[in-house]
């Protein structure tokens, strides 16, 4: 009788990086229901143009650099990418700024530096500054949330649609009629203009934390990624750390001048705090790999974020966070290398 | 009874494995009867092959020394049956490289008469240490967990050391593998009186016996003897089920909570490590008198219709072993000799049991984990690697063929568990890939030292050559400074008898 032969192990592996991405998808939908509830449909385009040229990019480098199509499509880490991209956008999105952003975010960011696995920064952020630089007045434009007390006009998914494909919007409605400054522009601008924080606070856009339906999507972000956390698709070294980065330095400049500072609470659930903590930071290619170094790269972020918001000239600054501590990775893991067992480290560091 | 103990040390990493023991653990060990033919394979060990002392048509007895290795490292092999030598040839065995073996084939008479003892069993106690040492050498004694060093010259390494702990490692926690519990359930006693052995052999006084947590059955057995024998140095420790708690520095470092150098031995901390079947195949060698030439395997999986443990003689082959005991299923795809963890798949049943042999594993489906992704970098792999090694930083490197970083990132240290293929989401066979990286650090290693030899050869005749030249040049001109001493007639004398030598050449 002859038999197959293979090497050990011979017990088939669990996980799966198309089952991690999924998951990650997943834990994405309570909050991406939500956005559409706040921000109305636009998220839904964005989402579709994103994942769109994003599996567009991923076939044509994949095809350009002859890999094997199954292993790069079927992983769906084009699409998580093309779900964040569309996530950190406003609801009001021309298509061909999500398209830029989505195509330089696969094609650039991701398979000039190898491919998955291979990408030194996170695909979704470097694709989002590019538009952020390149089409700076396309990312100001948020709709004000729907919170049914707040004065604003709605518009209709036609008219959300008609924005995304031509960039104009009917000739009734004016941006002002629609779009809000975020909160945390909002704060950004009031503090330049030497505003106390109980001043704009009063603006009704604020909300209790981080902003009227912000906050709330932020809530269902969390929820997502706990339940990431739950499922060992991400660990809790690189949330807590981002999270520490920020509140430490927030709770402290709030005691020391509450009137000029944020609070914490408005920093944890502002802007794309809690996105950039459970989703952004933790991908795993461009993050550090130990639990130390995600520990000291979490923090990293949390620290960079506080910086450019409060000091900065930009009102957010999750993806220049993220991309700056990307190029920190490299050093981080060789300097938090664990101890090998029956290894003498006292000579090894220097040697 | 004497109760298990649980202060221990912690071990990083590691996986809690579906333990798959249930199934070969329901009945008691089956005595395999006396195959028609026995092949055992010289080299049952770590170290040299064993020489044959025996012909081909010789007649054998049970128990008779039938290959002896030389002064070096090795252990001898006794026919496991009576019978008569019919082959001396390469067949196909289970080994770490290549797929046969030298092996010498017996063919049994089924009478299974023994050798009568040359010298009658004396007490142990009255043995100097040395010499007990060496009668287990002549019983072919190898370790039983798999890495077969053969156990004498083990312990003659530990006395060269100092030792204070002996461990007997019960843990076995690689999957669907039981015949070290079902030995500790039914023979107990014989695994205690083989510490005893090994303790007066070493001269120490604290021996731990560590048996993981999933054999209640085998905790109770050893305490219930232990509290009979009232033996205070031996003591019962239980260790938590997780893989790979069974490997030898692992071990160390869960029960003694020390940890064995890079490159070292459990010895260098004072430990010594053996099997407890190996203690059992010691007490069955000293005090009964009988050689290595059976041991207790585990034949499982879905690839069998009746999974259980056997009592085989060395050198039955596989094929006989199923099929004695409820042959294969319909489904039986894959033969492995050893678990599902650090076996290793060969491709006819026509293989030997031999003294490694632990487990006969047949699987209905070959477990394909899908195609391989490019790393992501999670870090689960470094997460559950018990040497706390950085499986992902290995891979880049050993894809890279960067030797200095594999060393200094400590692929030399890697054990080859298996844990991080099992946690790969990317499903790269990371073992697999560390063990080729490993062979071929071992290869360039080789290399080095090769050309450093011939490198200081060429040197050495490169100078002697210069010094002959020397000495022939200082010759030649000691001659000339002779020949002008001794004036011109005597010169043309010389230059007469040349010239009659060449013409008489000519």
């Amino acid at each position: 009788m002859e038999f197959q032969r293979r090497p050990a192990p011979f017990l088939a592996p669990e996980a799966s990086v198309s089952a991690l991405m999924l998951h990650v998808l997943a834990a994405l939908i309570p909050a991406a229901i939500a956005h559409v509830w706040y921000f109305g449909p636009g998220l839904i385009f964005n989402l579709l143009v994103a994942t769109v040229f994003a599996a567009a990019g991923e076939a044509l480098m994949i095809s350009l650099r002859s890999r094997q199509p199954e292993t790069g499509l079927t992983d769906y880490s084009a699409l998580v990418t093309a779900a964040l991209l569309a996530f950190a956008l406003p609801s009001l999105t021309p298509w061909w700024v999500t398209a830029t952003g989505a195509l330089f975010a696969i094609v650039v960011a991701k398979h000039l530096y190898g491919g998955l696995g291979f990408n030194i920064f996170n695909p979704a952020m470097a694709g989002y500054v590019v538009i952020l630089v390149a089409f700076p007045m396309h990312l100001n434009l948020w709709v004000a949330p729907s919170m049914g007390d707040l004065d604003y006009q709605k518009l209709t998914v036609l008219q959300t649609l008609t924005f995304t494909l031509t960039g104009s919007l009917p000739d009734a409605i004016s941006f002002d009629a629609i779009s809000r400054a975020t909160p945390l522009d909002v704060m950004k601008s009031g503090l330049n203009n030497a505003r106390t924080i109980t001043e704009i606070r009063a603006v009704p856009i604020m909300g209790d934390f981080g902003g009227r339906g912000w906050e709330w999507i932020g809530n269902f972000l969390a929820f997502g990624g706990f339940w990431l956390l739950i499922k060992k698709i991400i660990r809790w070294q690189i949330p807590v750390g981002v999270g520490l980065g920020l509140l430490v330095p927030a709770t402290i400049m709030y005691m020391i001048d509450p009137g000029s500072n944020a609070s914490p609470g408005f920093h944890l659930f502002g802007g794309a705090t809690i996105l950039c903590a459970f989703f952004i930071a933790t991908d795993p290619v461009s993050s550090a790999t130990s639990p130390k170094g995600r520990m000291i790269y979490g923090i990293g972020i949390g620290l960079l974020i506080y910086c450019i918001r409060r000091w900065g000239s930009y009102s957010d600054g999750v993806a220049f966070a993220v991309l700056m501590m990307n190029m920190a990775v490299p050093a981080i893991d060789y300097f938090t290398r664990p101890h090998i067992i029956g290894h003498d480290d006292s000579g090894e560091r220097n040697g | 009874m004497s109760a298990p103990t649980y202060d221990l040390g912690t071990l990083h990493g590691g996986l809690r494995l579906p333990g798959n023991k249930e199934q070969s653990t329901r009945n008691p060990i089956f005595e395999m009867p006396i195959p028609a033919q026995l092949v055992l394979p010289i080299t049952q060990h770590v170290g040299d092959p064993a020489q044959p002392l025996v012909g081909i048509g010789e007649r054998v007895l049970k128990g008779q020394l039938i290959a002896r290795p030389d002064e070096t490292l090795g252990a001898p092999i006794h026919a496991s049956s009576s019978g008569t030598v019919v082959a001396i040839e390469p067949w196909p065995a289970s080994r770490r490289f290549g797929d046969t073996a030298p092996c010498i084939v017996i063919d049994c008479d089924g009478k299974d008469e023994a050798i009568v003892p040359a010298d009658k069993p004396a007490d142990f106690t009255t043995l100097a240490p040395d010499d007990l040492m060496h009668r287990i050498l002549d019983g072919g004694i190898v370790g039983l967990g798999g890495a077969v060093f053969p156990t004498a010259q083990k312990l003659m390494q530990a006395r060269t050391c100092k030792i204070d702990h002996l461990l007997l490692n019960g843990v076995e926690c690689e999957p669907y593998i039981s015949c070290d519990d079902m030995l500790m359930r039914e023979n107990a006693a014989d695994v205690v009186s083989g510490a005893q052995i090994l303790m007066h052999a070493l001269q120490v006084n604290v021996c731990f016996i560590a048996v993981e947590s999933d054999k209640p059955n085998a905790l109770r057995a050893l305490g219930e003897v232990l509290g009979a024998a009232k033996d205070s140095r031996i003591v019962l420790k239980q260790v938590p089920t997780i893989y790979p708690s069974g490997g030898e520095d692992q071990l160390v470092q869960l029960v003694t909570n020390r940890e064995v150098p890079s490159g070292g031995l459990p010895t260098d901390v004072g430990c010594l490590v053996q099997n407890v079947g190996t203690a059992a195949a010691i007490h069955d060698w000293i005090i009964g008198n009988t050689p290595l030439i059976s041991r207790v395997t585990t034949v499982t999986g879905d690839g069998v219709a009746k999974p259980v443990n056997v009592r085989a003689r060395i050198g039955t082959t596989i094929g006989d072993i199923i099929e004695t005991t409820g042959g294969y299923t319909d489904r039986a795809e894959m033969l492995i000799i050893g678990g599902p963890m650090t076996g290793k798949s060969v491709s006819t049943d026509r293989v030997p049991l031999v003294k490694a042999t632990n487990c006969i594993l047949v699987l209905s489906h070959t477990p394909s984990p899908g195609p391989e992704m490019p790393c992501i970098r999670c870090g689960d792999c470094a997460a559950v690697c018990p040497v706390q090694l950085l499986p992902q930083q290995l891979f880049w490197y050993a894809c890279a063929d960067d030797e200095v970083k594999l060393r200094e990132f400590g692929l030399m240290d890697c054990i080859e568990c298996g844990c991080c293929d099992l946690v790969c989401p990317s499903h790269i066979p990371l073992t697999a890939d560390f063990r080729v990286a490993k062979s071929r650090i071992r290869e360039l290693a080789d290399e080095k030292a090769r050309a450093a030899r011939a490198r200081l050869r060429f040197e050495a005749r490169s100078q002697r050559l210069e010094r002959e030249k020397d000495e022939r040049e200082a010759e030649l001109a000691m001659q000339k400074e002779s020949a002008k001493a001794a004036g011109p007639s005597a010169i043309a004398e010389i230059l007469k008898r040349k010239q009659k030598k060449s013409e008489d050449e000519k």
